[in-house]
């Protein structure tokens, strides 16, 4: 009786042991699934892409295939990194300068009701103005150079900037500064022990749609006038009928928009905890 | 000095306190009418009253969180009127800063005043040793449960062995369980730190099982209607206590006034 006993126990765990293998296996399935499931979806256009063009019988002038574009990447690889060496310049420096100033606008207004009073209509006003309207008067006074590129991108990055981190220093729970007041703590400890690390993750989604912008402000500033640059290399492209460069160009400004973005959302893993990180 | 447990806790010395609050309709409020209180060493208050009796400005005034329209306040005959190390504060949301591990949140008070974190660091270890949460000095706030975060909000305050512990009704976030359990967990850790202990609640019943003393409170203006002694062995047990006449008693007591009050009516 009592062998029976044990004898049942052991089968019954190693059933429980085999069902929680399985439960094992199915999660690191999903988890696989999910984490490359942007990938695969990228991979089944690019592939749907590249059999469409031969069988829907369009000339390679109008659609190239990806895989044409890609080689056309790999053999211009120094032209195309010549001209995204000066975007890559125009984009972080329209970025940095809109963290700059944007920041330090955003704690203006966060600290100075009168100042808020009087920008934020401002601000509003000018984030209504469409930004790429400004690119020819841009050039009118700042030339054909760098300068009108990267005060493209600055404009079109400093908006979401100063709201995002009006809006994270404004939304932390007041009662998190009585206790820190309690503790003895000056505003300026008040403000980098809590304001500011409670204000990160919404300052960060506001420098990660700033830096996607600040690509688009600055390749747009290069389409008005310009003599270097990706925008400037696909109208170049364009004039020749060169539609694969054209194609690889554009790869280019986003893979560059991508990096830029995942750099950011990296330096934000290491710097800002987010709220439900640890779940 | 002797600095016996019994003797740990400070003197609070309240005279004459009032607090008026300007609305933005320019109406005055007295929030506090010319309190005068003096809390023993080491002594246990409680004070009861409902929402906007002046129990939470008695605290923050206390606390230095806000400015006095008149009168003093004195801990251990030094006057105060900004924020004080001798006085730890416990709200009633845990306030843990979520992106701090559980044992850098303790320390905070710490790094605020500038002090030598290492010095602190066994303690904070030992306080959470002695509230039951040994080995969770690296976990972060959101793998705690309700009743552990206000367990770790504890040993933030009680980190630098303040000579007043003030608790703005610090179980009211809690499900009554895990509320009964603190009652008696913070009893025990009481009597053995002896710090004074000033406990704000609207619980008439935590308030007569904790304290040497209640004052009942009633709004418009903020005055104390009754100080109340209780007189009852430590330690107290809960089920015991609350099947005690004596308890009742006092409870029934505290009950009359809000009556009397109209803040409790009856059917």
């Amino acid at each position: 009786m009592a062998r029976t006993d044990t004898a049942d126990i052991s089968v019954a765990k190693q059933q429980r042991k085999k069902s929680m293998a399985n439960a094992k296996r199915k999660r690191s399935r999903e988890q696989f699934a999910e984490r490359y499931s942007a990938l695969m979806l990228a991979a089944a256009i690019l592939a749907i892409w590249q059999v469409m063009v031969p069988i829907s019988g369009l000339s390679e002038f109008i659609l190239p295939t990806p895989w044409a574009i890609a080689t056309r990447i790999v053999s211009e690889y120094q032209l195309l990194a010549t001209h995204a060496y000066i975007t890559l310049f125009e984009v972080l420096g329209g970025f940095g300068l809109a963290v700059v100033v944007g920041v330090t606008l955003a704690l203006t207004i966060f600290y100075s009701k009168p100042f808020e009073r009087a920008i934020y209509p401002l601000l509003v006003a000018m984030q209504t103005i469409p930004k790429v309207a400004l690119a020819p008067i841009l050039v009118l006074y700042l030339g054909y150079g760098w300068a009108p590129k990267i005060t493209l991108a600055f404009l079109i990055a400093l908006f979401p900037i100063v709201i995002s981190t009006v809006v994270g220093l404004q939304s932390l729970d007041r009662n998190l500064v009585s206790l820190v007041r309690s503790m003895g703590a000056s505003e300026i400890q008040t403000f980098f022990k809590v304001r500011l690390p409670a204000a990160l993750p919404n300052i960060f989604g506001g420098f990660k749609v700033a830096i996607s912008l600040s690509v688009i402000g600055a390749v747009i500033g290069e389409y008005v006038a310009a003599e270097r640059g990706l925008g400037y290399l696909q109208l170049q492209a364009n004039s020749l009928f060169d539609t694969t460069l054209n194609f690889a160009s554009v790869a280019t400004i986003s893979a560059l928009g991508v990096t830029l973005y995942f750099l950011l959302d990296y330096v934000e893993g290491r710097v800002a905890y987010k709220r439900d990180a640890a779940k | 000095m002797n600095m016996t447990a019994q003797h740990k806790g400070a003197e609070i010395g309240i005279s004459q306190l009032s607090k008026v609050y300007h609305t933005r309709e320019d109406e005055d409020i007295l929030a506090l009418d010319n309190i005068d209180l003096t809390i023993e060493r080491g002594s246990f208050v409680a004070v009861v009253g409902p929402s906007g009796c002046g129990k939470s400005t008695l605290l923050s005034l206390l606390a230095g969180l806000i400015p006095r329209s008149s009168g003093e306040i004195s801990i251990d005959r030094e006057t105060i009127s900004k924020p004080h190390p001798k006085i730890g504060v416990v709200f009633q949301q845990d306030l843990l800063l979520y992106w701090r591990t559980v044992i850098d949140n303790i320390l905070l008070p710490i790094e605020i005043k500038k002090l030598d974190i290492a010095k602190y660091r066994d303690h904070a270890e030992e306080l959470l040793e002695q509230v039951g949460l040994g080995g969770m000095a690296k976990k972060f706030p959101s793998e705690l449960s309700g009743g552990m975060r206000q367990r770790v909000a504890i040993c933030r305050a009680l980190i630098q062995e303040p000579g007043l512990l003030l608790m703005d009704e610090p179980f009211g976030a809690l499900d009554a369980l895990t509320r009964e359990q603190m009652i008696m967990d913070l009893q025990s850790m009481w009597s053995r730190l002896g710090n004074t202990v000033l406990f704000i609640t609207h619980g008439i019943d935590e308030a007569v099982f904790l304290a040497d003393r209640v004052l009942v409170m009633s709004p418009r203006p903020g005055k104390i209607d009754l100080d109340l002694k209780i007189d009852m062995p430590r330690p107290r047990k809960w089920a015991e206590t609350h099947e005690d006449a004596t308890y009742h008693g006092y409870v029934r007591e505290i009950r009359k006034i809000f009556e009397a009050k109209g803040i409790l009516v009856a059917h």
